[in-house]
């Protein structure tokens, strides 16, 4: 049997496991270094050794028991502007990804329960949107709206939604016709409650995956804005801008690689956990939510 | 009866003037690609008008925006006194004489201008395409063929890396690493200063070089190709290579797979014949969704070596808020991504009969 399900594979076949999230190690890893990250950002205070802003007199000192990751341009140390900088990547982050994710969401249900015109108009709107690449329509946004984190946000979900919307429109759209939802409506369910009641907890679970997955994007997105100077201004210290500066900097590599780690591994950290959460969604589920 | 209907012809062929389904299945998708272009000139011209910040000043300098003789007479002159929509009719008009205004910043034309960015970044994106679509496809192969062996742990796991580094960062590290400390490799622009770019021909130095064979041009353009390509490539390549693994993996599933294997053919012919063959659509489909994700790479890493290409142009214009050209680069690359899109559409088409009957 296992050979013929993957003749070329050899004679393992893939068993659907129980729990799987958790006998993976890669996806316990990455829920350890999320847990990690998320104590950094909560006790970020009492965590750094000195204030974030300070500037001091060793500028671009190399990294020493002073300063564990050295200093920058200004004298600012490192490591207390990366742990500061969780306060800033991570809850924008999570609101990015929140917003987007309703945004799209209402966007998709209401395009895939009502059909018919409105869903053909919602949709071009969506794949207009999705012909921008995501970045150029970003900086045009937060451009126009003046860099700060609020504005790189908006900038970012007005381009993220539509990948919600396209999951959530075909989620639906195989949902509303099942015998449970029919048998809702017959009942006298209006859209709103077949929605809310009968729809809604079956789509949870692949949408949140596909945020999980999202998250790390929504950091790399913000970052990179940051990086162009379209994000954060100036003193505030965020990961992406700490890259910058280490650009600025050249062979002080402390500044760009510290704040460069730190993007990485959160993002790493997201994109096992969303993979192995992905894995543990029904087939079809799992071919709505694309691995990207 | 009976033998009346089977001497009939098809049904298809009594309503003659019924396209053929391939031909309607282009012209709708035509349609469709064309809809899209119309609605990001829209979509542009929208966001440029809503912008709060006053592009005027970026345009004639604080002092001159700060005459209202000179703002009125600049205003009469560029038509922004006009309502809206008007001022969209004539935009659109312009647009479509090849005239996309002129640029704040540079003073050019901005289609003169694009046509000197574009074909640089067109000729990394393309260098990093080939790269990572041969890369990419053929690992995620490899591994999906090694489910939950090693190798496929391996692959799965460095394309995980691959998507998860910030793209800027690994420019710089590539740049610090290859360039600044071992000197391996040159690090910024697209050829060294010393060296005259040759003749125009296509814009890509590479292959203008070759034409004009003028080889350690070439030799030089090349190697400035690589860090960028690289640092490119490598997240590309992790895109593709997990798309293209579960790709397989779903297709290895099949039952026609099955069959395969039970007539009794080799692996080679079941892989060539069967499984990528299967695979080939939902691959095809990511290559050309995924360029939107190279584009936006190029804008990164472009600003970190220096390539002078149309990551840096728009750059450039979004920070000096140079609406003219903000709205050329949006339009050049929707257009590029929309045409991409539509030839992914066309083969899909002409590949899987199914696509044009729905």
């Amino acid at each position: 049997m296992s050979r013929l399900a993957s003749p070329v594979a050899g004679p393992r076949v893939r068993l659907p496991e129980a729990g799987s999230a958790w006998r993976q190690p890669l996806a316990v890893t990455g829920l350890v270094i999320i847990a990690a990250w998320l104590l950094v950002a909560i006790f970020a205070p009492l965590l750094q050794p000195y204030d974030a802003l300070a500037q001091g007199t060793p500028m671009l000192a190399a990294p020493s028991s002073a300063h564990l990751l050295g200093t920058d341009a200004l004298g600012r140390d490192v490591l207390s502007r990366v742990i500061a900088g969780s306060r800033v990547s991570i809850p924008s982050a999570l609101i990015l990804v929140i917003a987007s994710l309703v945004v799209g969401a209402v966007i998709g249900a209401v395009a895939g329960y009502l059909g018919g015109w409105v869903d053909e108009v919602l949709m071009r709107c969506t794949d207009m949107v999705l012909a921008f690449p995501t970045i150029i329509l970003a900086m045009v946004v937060a451009a126009a709206l003046g860099p700060s984190i609020r504005n790189a946000i908006i900038a970012i979900v007005v381009v993220n939604w539509p990948q919600y919307a396209r999951v959530t429109r075909s989620l639906v759209l195989g949902l509303k016709t099942r015998e449970f939802v029919v048998a809702g409506r017959l009942l006298g369910n209006g859209p709103l409650t077949s929605l809310r009641r009968d729809i809604l907890p079956n789509i949870a679970a692949p949408v949140l995956v596909l945020a999980t997955l999202d998250f790390g994007n929504a950091i790399l997105a913000l970052s990179g804005l940051s990086f162009l100077g379209l994000g954060t201004v100036p003193p505030t210290a965020e990961w992406g801008s700490m890259v910058s500066d280490g650009m600025q900097a050249f062979d002080s590599w402390w500044i760009g690689t510290s704040a460069g780690v730190a993007i990485f591994t959160i993002v790493l950290a997201f994109n096992f956990v969303g993979d192995a959460l992905r894995d543990s969604l029904d087939p079809q589920a799992r071919r709505l939510v694309k691995e990207h | 009866m009976s033998h009346q209907q089977a001497l009939a012809p098809p049904a298809d062929q009594v309503r003659g003037r019924r396209a053929h389904p391939l031909a309607r299945y282009i012209a709708a998708r035509l349609g469709i690609s064309v809809l899209l272009l119309w609605g990001i000139t829209l979509v542009t011209f929208i966001l440029t008008n809503l912008v709060p910040a006053d592009p005027l000043a970026a345009v004639l300098g604080d002092q001159a925006a700060a005459d209202p003789v000179i703002v009125a007479q600049y205003r009469k002159q560029m038509g922004l006194n006009a309502p809206l929509p008007l001022q969209y009719w004539h935009y659109l008009v312009r647009l479509l004489h090849g005239n996309l205004g002129t640029s704040a910043q540079t003073r050019n034309p901005v289609a003169a201008d694009l046509a000197t960015v574009f074909p640089a970044t067109a000729e990394l994106s393309c260098f990093v395409l080939v790269a990572s679509v041969l890369l990419g496809v053929g690992l995620g192969l490899y591994a999906a063929l090694r489910h939950r062996r090693l190798a496929d742990q391996v692959i799965r796991f460095a394309s995980v890396t691959g998507i998860s580094m910030p793209t800027f960062w690994l420019a710089l590290l590539a740049f610090y690493v290859f360039f600044y400390k071992l000197r391996w490799l040159p690090g910024s622009g697209r050829l060294d200063p010393t060296l005259t770019p040759p003749p125009h021909v296509t814009g890509f130095y590479t292959i203008d070089a070759a034409l004009a064979g003028q080889w350690s041009v070439l030799g030089n353009a090349l190697g400035h190709l690589v860090l960028p390509g690289l640092v490119l490539t490598l997240y590309m390549m992790g895109l593709l290579v997990r798309f293209t693994r579960s790709a397989i993996l779903d297709v290895l599933n099949e039952p026609y797979v099955t069959a395969a294997r039970a007539k009794g053919l080799g692996p080679g012919r079941i892989i060539v014949g069967y499984v990528l063959r299967g695979a080939l659509l939902p691959i095809l489909t990511m290559v050309g969704l995924a360029f939107g994700s190279l584009l936006s790479g190029a804008v990164l890493t472009e600003q970190v070596f220096a390539w002078n290409g149309l990551g840096q142009y728009a750059f450039l214009a979004a920070t000096k808020l140079d609406l003219q050209a903000i709205m050329g680069v949006a339009i050049v690359v929707g257009a590029v991504y929309i045409v991409i899109n539509f030839i992914v559409d066309l083969l899909t088409g002409v590949i899987d009969p199914r696509v044009r009957r729905g």
